[in-house]
C-alpha cells in the first residue's frame, strides 16, 4: 500500500492537470501503434522524422499566430505530406531525397519563426515547448480535437489495412491483385500525418517519432502476426506514455529544484527501455525456433 | 463488387471455366516499347488449361516485361492480351514476381501473407473465420507448406518463400498463374521441387502456367510448352518441336545442342556461332491470317480459332469471355 502510494501519490487520478494528459496519452498511443507497425515495416522511419521536423514548423508558427499547437502541427504535417507524395516520385531514393530537402527546409523556417516568436513576444518558453512539448500543457480545451483526429487516423488505417499490408510487404504483389498504391500509399501518409502530430503534441515536434517508431520496432522482435504485432506497440505506448505522466508527477518532489522533470523525457526512457527489453527476448526466441517441422505430405 | 472469395474457394480446385479445350491465355500480336526501346516485337502465343509453359530468355530478352503486360501492370503499345473465361481480368491471374524481398523482422506468417490472396484487395479489416482458415490450411498444403504456416514467412528459405508465394498467387484459384524467374536463387533441390510442385498444381488444378527461366533445363519435366524470347521477338511451340539443335540454333544465332540422355532433355548452348551460319533473324513477321510469331506454328493457330467465338460469346453465354485490352487496366 506505501508503495501504491510512493508511486501514486494521493489525489494523482482526481487530479487535474492529469486527466487530459492521460486522455491524450491513451489516444496517442492507440493511434501510434498500427501506423508506427506499418512505417516500420514500409521501411518509412525517414519519413516519419521528416514529419516531426516538419511539424515543429508548424508549431513555430502557431506558437506566433496564438492558435493551438495542435493545429499548426496537424496543417503543416498535412501540408509536407502532400508535398512529400508530390515531390518524391515512385522511387524510393528520389522520395527520400525530397523528404530530406523538405526537412531541411522546414527546421529552417522553424528556426525563423522561433526568433520572430522569442523577439516580438519575448517568450522565452516557445522553443522548448515546441520542440521537446510537455503533456502537462494540453490544455482540456484541445481534447476533442485531439479524440477527431485519432479516429480520423485510426479509420483511414482501418479502411486500407489489407491493401497497406500487402503493398508494405510488396507492392508488386499489390499491384498485381489490383491494389491502387497511390491512393492507399496517401491513406497512409494522411495518417502518418496525423499521428506524428498528435505525438508531437504529447512528447514534442521533435521527439514525436519516438513514440511512434519505438513501441513498434519493440513489437516488431516480440509479435509474429501482424495483428499482435499491433496489439504489442498499443500496450508498450500506453505504458509509457502513463508511466511518463506518473513519474513526471513524482518528480515534483525530486532535485534540483522541486519543479518536476520534464515529462517527454520519461516517456522516450520508457519507450528505450521496452525496446531494449523487446531485443532481448527477441534474441532469445530467435534461438529457438519452436515447434517445426512436422512434415505433411 | 468482388467475388465472396472464401466461398468461392472450396476445396474443388478445378475452375469451372468452360475453356478446357481453347487457350487460356492468348497474346497476340503484343509489342512493347520501353523509353524509346522496343522490348517486344510482335509477340503472339497461347496458353493451355492444365499445361506448363516456359519462358525463356536472357536477361533484359523482356520476360518480364511481357509478364507485366499480360497482367496489365504494362502499358502496351500494341496488341491483345486475351484471357479465356467468364473472370474479369487480373483476378484470375496469379503473380509471383521476381525478387520478393522479405525481410525477417516483418511481422507476418505464411498464413498471412496466404490469407492476403484471398481478401488483400479488400478494405476494412480482416474477420477471423473458420471458414477461411480452412482454405488458408488447404492453399499452404496444397504446395506442402502447412508446417511453415505460422513461420515468419521473412525467415523461411527460399525454397519455402517460394512455395509460399505460390500459394498467396493460387488464392483465389486463377486460370492463368504467372511466375518470373521463381528458380532464381534456388539450389537443386528446392529447384527441383518446386518445378515438380508447378507440374502437380497445372495437371491438378488445371492451371496455365507461365514462367519465366534464363535455363530451360530445370523445366524440361514438366514443360509441355517453351516460348523463347531473343531481342524482343518469341518463337513458340511444344516442347519437342522448339527444343531441337536446329530450332534453338537459330534462334539463338549460335550453336545449340540437345541431348536426350535417360528419356531427358538436355539443352547446351555453344560459345562460338554455328557452323549452319544461322541468324537470329528467323523469326517470320505476321502474315494476313493473324500475327502468328511463332518459329513453328504450334500454337498460332489455336489463338486464332479462339478469337472469333470469344468476341461473339460476350454478354450471351454463362461465363461471357472477356477482351481485355491490354493497357486498359493501368
Amino acid at each position: 500500500m506505501s508503495v501504491l502510494h510512493a508511486v501514486f501519490p494521493p489525489g494523482f487520478f482526481s487530479s487535474e492537470p492529469v486527466q487530459a494528459p492521460a486522455v491524450v496519452g491513451t489516444v496517442v498511443a492507440l493511434v501510434c501503434a498500427p501506423v508506427g507497425v506499418f512505417t516500420v515495416v514500409r521501411g518509412q522511419s525517414f519519413a516519419g522524422h521528416a514529419f516531426a521536423d516538419i511539424t515543429a514548423t508548424g508549431g513555430s508558427a502557431a506558437f506566433l499566430l496564438g492558435v493551438s499547437p495542435l493545429v499548426g502541427f496537424v496543417v503543416f504535417a498535412l501540408a509536407g505530406g502532400g508535398a512529400i507524395e508530390l515531390l518524391g516520385a515512385e522511387r524510393q531514393r528520389s522520395r527520400d531525397l525530397a523528404t530530406g530537402v523538405l526537412l531541411g527546409a522546414g527546421l529552417g523556417l522553424s528556426a525563423l519563426l522561433l526568433y520572430l516568436s522569442t523577439s516580438t513576444q519575448s517568450t522565452t518558453g516557445a522553443a522548448v515547448t515546441v520542440l521537446f512539448g510537455s503533456i502537462f500543457a494540453v490544455s482540456s480545451s484541445v481534447l476533442p480535437l485531439v479524440i477527431g483526429f485519432g479516429a480520423v487516423a485510426l479509420v483511414l488505417i482501418g479502411l486500407v489495412y489489407r491493401p497497406l499490408l500487402l503493398s508494405s510487404i510488396s507492392p508488386d504483389l499489390a499491384a498485381a491483385q489490383g491494389t491502387r498504391l497511390r491512393i492507399v500509399g496517401l491513406a497512409y501518409m494522411t495518417a502518418l500525418a496525423f499521428s506524428v502530430a498528435l505525438s508531437a503534441l504529447t512528447i514534442g515536434a521533435i521527439l514525436s517519432t519516438a513514440l511512434l517508431i519505438g513501441p513498434a520496432a519493440a513489437a516488431l522482435r516480440l509479435a509474429r502476426s501482424p495483428g499482435r504485432a499491433t496489439a504489442w506497440a498499443g500496450a508498450i505506448a500506453i505504458v509509457a506514455t502513463w508511466g511518463g505522466i506518473v513519474m513526471a508527477y513524482d518528480s515534483y518532489d525530486w532535485p534540483p529544484s522541486q519543479q518536476g522533470w520534464p515529462v517527454s523525457f520519461f516517456v522516450v526512457a520508457l519507450v528505450l527501455v521496452a525496446y531494449l527489453l523487446a531485443q532481448l527476448a527477441g534474441r532469445g526466441r530467435r534461438r529457438s525456433p519452436g515447434p517445426l517441422p512436422v512434415k505433411t505430405r | 463488387m468482388s467475388v465472396p472469395a472464401a466461398i468461392d474457394l472450396a476445396e474443388t480446385a478445378a475452375p469451372k471455366t468452360p475453356s478446357e479445350a481453347g487457350p487460356a491465355l492468348c497474346v497476340d500480336g503484343l509489342t512493347v516499347w520501353l523509353q524509346g526501346r522496343e522490348v517486344l516485337h510482335d509477340v503472339s502465343f497461347s496458353l493451355a488449361a492444365g499445361e506448363v509453359t516456359g519462358l525463356i530468355g536472357m536477361n533484359g530478352a523482356g520476360k518480364t516485361t511481357l509478364l507485366r503486360a499480360i497482367l496489365g501492370l504494362q502499358p502496351v503499345t500494341s496488341g491483345q492480351v486475351r484471357l479465356a473465361g467468364g473472370r474479369l481480368g487480373r483476378r484470375s491471374v496469379g503473380y509471383v514476381p521476381q525478387k520478393v524481398v522479405l525481410d525477417p523482422d516483418l511481422p507476418v506468417r505464411a498464413r498471412d501473407l496466404v490469407e492476403l490472396g484471398l481478401d488483400g484487395r479488400r478494405l476494412g479489416l480482416p474477420l477471423r473465420s473458420r471458414s477461411k482458415r480452412t482454405v488458408v490450411d488447404g492453399l499452404l498444403s496444397a504446395v506442402d507448406a502447412l508446417h511453415l504456416a505460422d513461420a515468419r514467412v521473412g525467415a523461411l528459405s527460399g525454397g519455402e518463400q517460394q512455395r509460399v508465394l505460390i500459394a498467396h498467387a493460387l488464392a483465389r484459384h486463377p486460370q492463368l498463374l504467372l511466375l518470373d524467374e521463381p528458380l532464381a536463387n534456388l539450389d537443386l533441390p528446392s529447384t527441383q521441387e518446386t518445378v515438380r510442385l508447378l507440374g502437380r498444381i497445372a495437371r491438378e488444378q488445371k492451371v496455365a502456367i507461365l514462367l519465366s527461366t534464363h535455363d530451360v533445363n530445370p523445366l524440361l519435366p514438366v514443360m509441355d510448352r517453351v516460348i523463347y524470347l531473343a531481342a524482343g521477338r518469341a518463337a513458340s511451340g511444344k516442347t519437342d518441336e522448339v527444343v531441337r539443335s536446329d530450332v534453338l540454333s537459330e534462334l539463338y544465332g549460335r550453336h545449340v545442342d540437345v541431348f536426350r540422355a535417360h528419356g531427358r532433355l538436355l539443352v547446351s548452348v555453344g560459345e562460338e556461332h554455328g557452323e549452319d551460319g544461322c541468324d537470329a533473324t528467323e523469326v517470320p513477321t505476321s502474315e494476313a491470317t493473324g500475327a502468328d510469331a511463332t518459329g513453328s506454328n504450334a500454337t498460332g493457330s489455336d489463338c486464332d480459332e479462339g478469337t472469333a467465338p470469344a468476341e461473339r460469346d460476350i454478354g450471351t453465354g454463362p461465363h461471357p469471355a472477356v477482351v481485355l485490352m491490354a493497357g486498359e487496366g493501368q
